[in-house]
């Protein structure tokens, strides 16, 4: 009955994150080579002093002005609408109230940075706490927040595979677009800094208590980041009527388990090789049509050691270039693959590869090296954007130019 | 050593276990007990709650935890 | 192409796990809560595994095996090509631990266990590798609509010939903590002294909590041990009012080529919340007036992935060919199609049309 699509297209970008608060301003950061890592401060830890974090550089306060939320919202949910409203807009799909359209969005543990401060009083009292600080708590609550302030009601749902959420949440819609039953989708994720998450990785002791080095010889953990990024994906037919505002299409995408451990990933990266081989074989390229990988990079000694051996496993050389933006971001959690597929469709659409910032070591084990400095005018064709997560949850998506 | 195999077994939920099941000398880690690396963070824990012993370089673990032994060992030769 | 039902697990309030007369002895509790029956777990889950498990991990666990296990012949089973699933809670019971431990404790001296397992994929994840499947796995967080964009996954991945079978499933519970707060929210009957039976006896400002977890492998080829087709799939997000819930529906057997004359029993979610479920009294007085309907959660109660209990109640009364007497209506003449329909907090409405193969 409807139409099924044969390919899907990007068509807006929205992003927030510790260095810029919409694409434009990240962008800019990722050319001066501007990390948006320091100090916490939105956080009332123990661990303040000790441990950097990736924050985005606006008050709750700042965001509800500037969304239309309440202030009192979960901060993930204003991260999250102020993004996808970016992207909404970048799109600027006139007509919009014909064509179905979905919000596939994503996160990790939803409002919970209300939630952590209801339980202290609850613990005390299960009659106390301000219920308004958990009506909200669900990951799907959160999405449903920015789908009823953007207006998209044809479809809304919400992924959550740790680190991998968001690019899980963009494949599903791009699917969805594909099988005829959207012709539009917003997706993404986001995630916002909470005590729960922060604590919770301190005792894994994957955190770095300085500015992380991914894919570093001597890197010594992550640095947790927040933040939201979106993409909005039309069918064919909706692409055409828009043709000089996309910026590239979703050529390939795959999910695949790794199944070793919990949180650690195999040592061949078997979960990375599959969803990247994947992600290959549907896109239909090689591997040497990459221009470019978005590394997961999280700057763990297990991950990039891990991914690392999987690239080298599966590419030969002369490897493709290569960078974790992370370093500059921090690692974002659910926001993860939304934030780096903003940074993917925008490295073809302005021919740009960005830098992997802090290494002074290449690692030993692997035949290539992270790009080391910003480049512009350079032909990106084929983007491969990787995340890993907790779970042997292992998703790669392929962005091509048109 | 029969009180730390009681706080091995309790802290690590090893349900299927009984403290005195486990042998004195026995590997902990990969082969004997099969733990893995999440549990070396519960017993870095159990050292701190228990006995108020931090165990500040995590590589040590291994070393450490490489049997019940080498536990109790560790834990006489750091208490105050 | 088809979907077909080739096994399932379900653990529930009920006696819904392991072999058994459907349905024919039923449980019944006082008070505003259903607590699922759980079976020994260690008959499907090795111990090793079992330390690392929270309750709702084991519940979800177990019900896979259980489903695989049916699904399989005696020499065993084959790993389906994709677990997809919904949770809309995730893994309360272990969120709660953590959270208490880092305020009392304040942030000191807190262990990973509790942490990692309170990721919403955790319940996939440990089916994966327990397994060793390495193919693709997803997990939906979406409230009333988790399992049923779950099922929308595995339909997807089956049309796209992606997978040949998908092990799709749900699972959400109840903890101590959960339960008083939702509660604080008015959710459930402040009546404690009656049970689960009497729910449709007269009209009450809440409802009963329940949980459970539920797998079905679905399959684009059929075998001869299928239960039943699924159909159709079809949700809707917040209607305006009775009047757009009444026309989605209409809309969805449209959609199918069907009348409402074809439709041999219709499952509902009903709560007998009066104002809540208007939408069930207004079509069973006029588009399903002429069609059995029953109700499904008075046995499993309300949460957010109840609609799996219904899709195992539906698929397993087509099998039998026969309704259960505890649902209280006789049994059509046949049944050929069931039509579920359940909506969650009047947000959440979602359509399943089942078909026997």
């Amino acid at each position: 009955m409807y139409t099924k699509s044969a390919a899907v297209y990007v068509a807006g970008v929205g992003v927030v994150s510790a260095i810029g608060n919409n694409a434009k301003s990240c962008l800019q950061s990722l050319e001066n080579g501007e990390a948006g890592i320091g100090p916490i401060t939105l956080l009332n830890t123990i661990h303040k002093n000790n441990l950097p974090v990736a924050e985005v550089k606006l008050g709750n306060d700042e965001l509800a002005a500037q969304t239309g939320l309440s202030p009192n919202a979960s901060r993930t949910a204003l991260l999250s609408m102020l993004a996808a409203n970016e992207a909404w807009q970048d799109a600027g799909i006139s007509n919009a109230g014909h064509l179905r359209t979905g919000f596939i969005s994503a996160n990790s543990v939803g409002g919970m940075d209300k939630t952590e401060n209801f339980f202290a009083a609850f613990l005390k009292d299960n009659k106390s706490g301000r219920l308004k600080d958990v009506v909200n708590h669900e990951c799907g609550a959160v999405t449903e927040l920015v789908a009823d302030g953007l207006g998209i009601k044809n479809y809304v749902s919400t992924i959550s595979t740790a680190c991998s959420s968001s690019a899980n949440s963009i494949f599903f819609g791009a699917r969805m677009i594909k099988h005829g039953m959207l012709d539009v989708v917003v997706a993404g994720g986001a995630d916002a800094l909470t005590k729960f998450t922060l604590n919770g990785f301190n005792t894994l002791q994957i955190l770095d208590k300085e500015w992380c080095m991914p894919f570093d010889e001597n890197r010594r953990g992550l640095n947790l980041g927040e933040g939201a990024g979106y993409i909005v994906l039309v069918s064919e037919k909706v692409a055409a009527g828009i043709s000089n505002k996309l910026y590239c299409k979703l050529s390939g995408y795959a999910n695949a388990n790794d199944a070793h451990h919990q949180t650690a990933s195999s040592p061949e990266g078997a979960g990375s090789y599959a969803a990247m081989k994947g992600a290959l074989a549907l896109s239909g390229l090689q591997t040497k049509d990459i221009s470019y990988i978005n590394l997961h990079g999280t700057g763990t000694f297990n991950n990039d050691i891990s991914e690392g051996t999987a690239i080298r496993r599966l590419f030969n050389p002369p490897y493709p270039k290569m960078s974790s933006t992370k370093a500059f971001t921090g690692h974002t959690l659910g926001a993860s693959g939304g934030i780096e597929a903003v940074f993917s469709a925008l490295a073809i659409k302005q021919g740009i590869i960005y830098p992997n910032l802090r290494l002074q070591t290449p690692m030993q084990a692997l035949p290539f090296v992270p790009e080391r400095i910003f480049q512009k005018n350079v032909a990106v064709d084929h983007v491969l954007s990787n995340s890993f997560g907790f779970g042997g949850n292992c998703s790669s998506l392929i962005f091509s130019k048109l | 050593m029969m009180d730390l195999k009681r706080q091995i077994v309790e802290q690590l939920n090893l349900q299927h276990i009984k403290p005195e099941e486990i042998g004195d000398d026995q590997p902990l880690f990969v082969e004997g007990l099969g733990l893995d690396s999440i549990d070396a963070l519960e017993l870095i824990v159990l050292l701190q709650q228990q006995y108020n012993i931090k165990l500040n370089n995590a590589e040590d673990g291994p070393k450490v935890f490489q049997s019940v032994r080498t536990m109790a060992d560790y834990i006489k030769s750091h208490q105050a | 192409m088809k979907t077909f039902i080739r096994a399932t697990g379900n653990i529930s309030p009920q006696r819904t796990f392991g072999k058994g007369a459907l349905l024919q002895d039923p449980v019944i509790q006082t008070g505003n809560q259903l607590r699922c029956t759980e079976p020994d777990y260690l008959k499907y889950i090795d111990a090793k595994f079992i330390r690392r498990m929270s309750r709702i991990i084991k519940m979800g666990t177990a019900a896979a095996m259980e489903c695989l296990q049916e699904s399989g012949t005696a020499a065993g089973f084959t790993n389906p090509d994709a677990i997809v699933m919904g949770t809309a809670y995730g893994c309360l019971d272990d969120t709660g631990i953590f959270l208490k431990k880092m305020v009392e404790q304040n942030e000191e001296m807190l262990t990973p266990t509790a942490f990692i397992q309170s990721t919403h994929n955790t319940i996939a994840a440990q089916i994966a590798l327990l397994l060793q499947c390495h193919n693709y796995n997803n997990t939906f967080v979406h409230r009333g609509f988790s399992f049923e964009s779950a099922l929308l996954d595995a339909i997807m991945l089956l049309e796209e010939n992606a997978a040949k079978t998908v092990l799709a499933g749900a699972a959400d519970e109840i903890t101590a903590y959960s339960h008083a707060i939702l509660s604080r929210f008015g959710l459930y009957k402040r009546e404690t002294d009656s049970n689960n039976l009497a729910l449709y006896q007269f009209f009450s400002k809440g409802t009963i909590a329940g949980e459970g977890a539920a797998f079905f492998l679905l399959s684009n080829e059929h075998s001869e041990q299928d239960y039943a087709t699924l159909d159709a799939l079809h949700t809707f997000y917040k209607p305006a009012g009775i009047e757009e819930a009444e026309q989605q529906v209409k809309n969805f057997l449209l959609a199918q080529s069907i009348s409402v004359e074809e439709i041999d029993l219709i499952i509902l979610g009903n709560n007998n919340i009066e104002k809540e479920d208007a939408v069930y009294f207004a079509l069973s007085n006029s588009l399903f007036k002429n069609t059995t309907c029953v109700n499904y959660k008075f046995l499993c109660g309300e949460y957010p992935t109840s609609t799996a209990f219904a899709l195992w109640m539906a698929i397993n009364i087509i099998k039998e060919g026969s309704v259960p007497a505890v649902l209280g209506k006789p049994t059509p003449p046949k049944i050929k199609r069931v039509l579920i329909y359940n909506h969650y907090q009047n947000i959440h409405h979602s359509l399943m049309l089942v078909g026997a193969c």
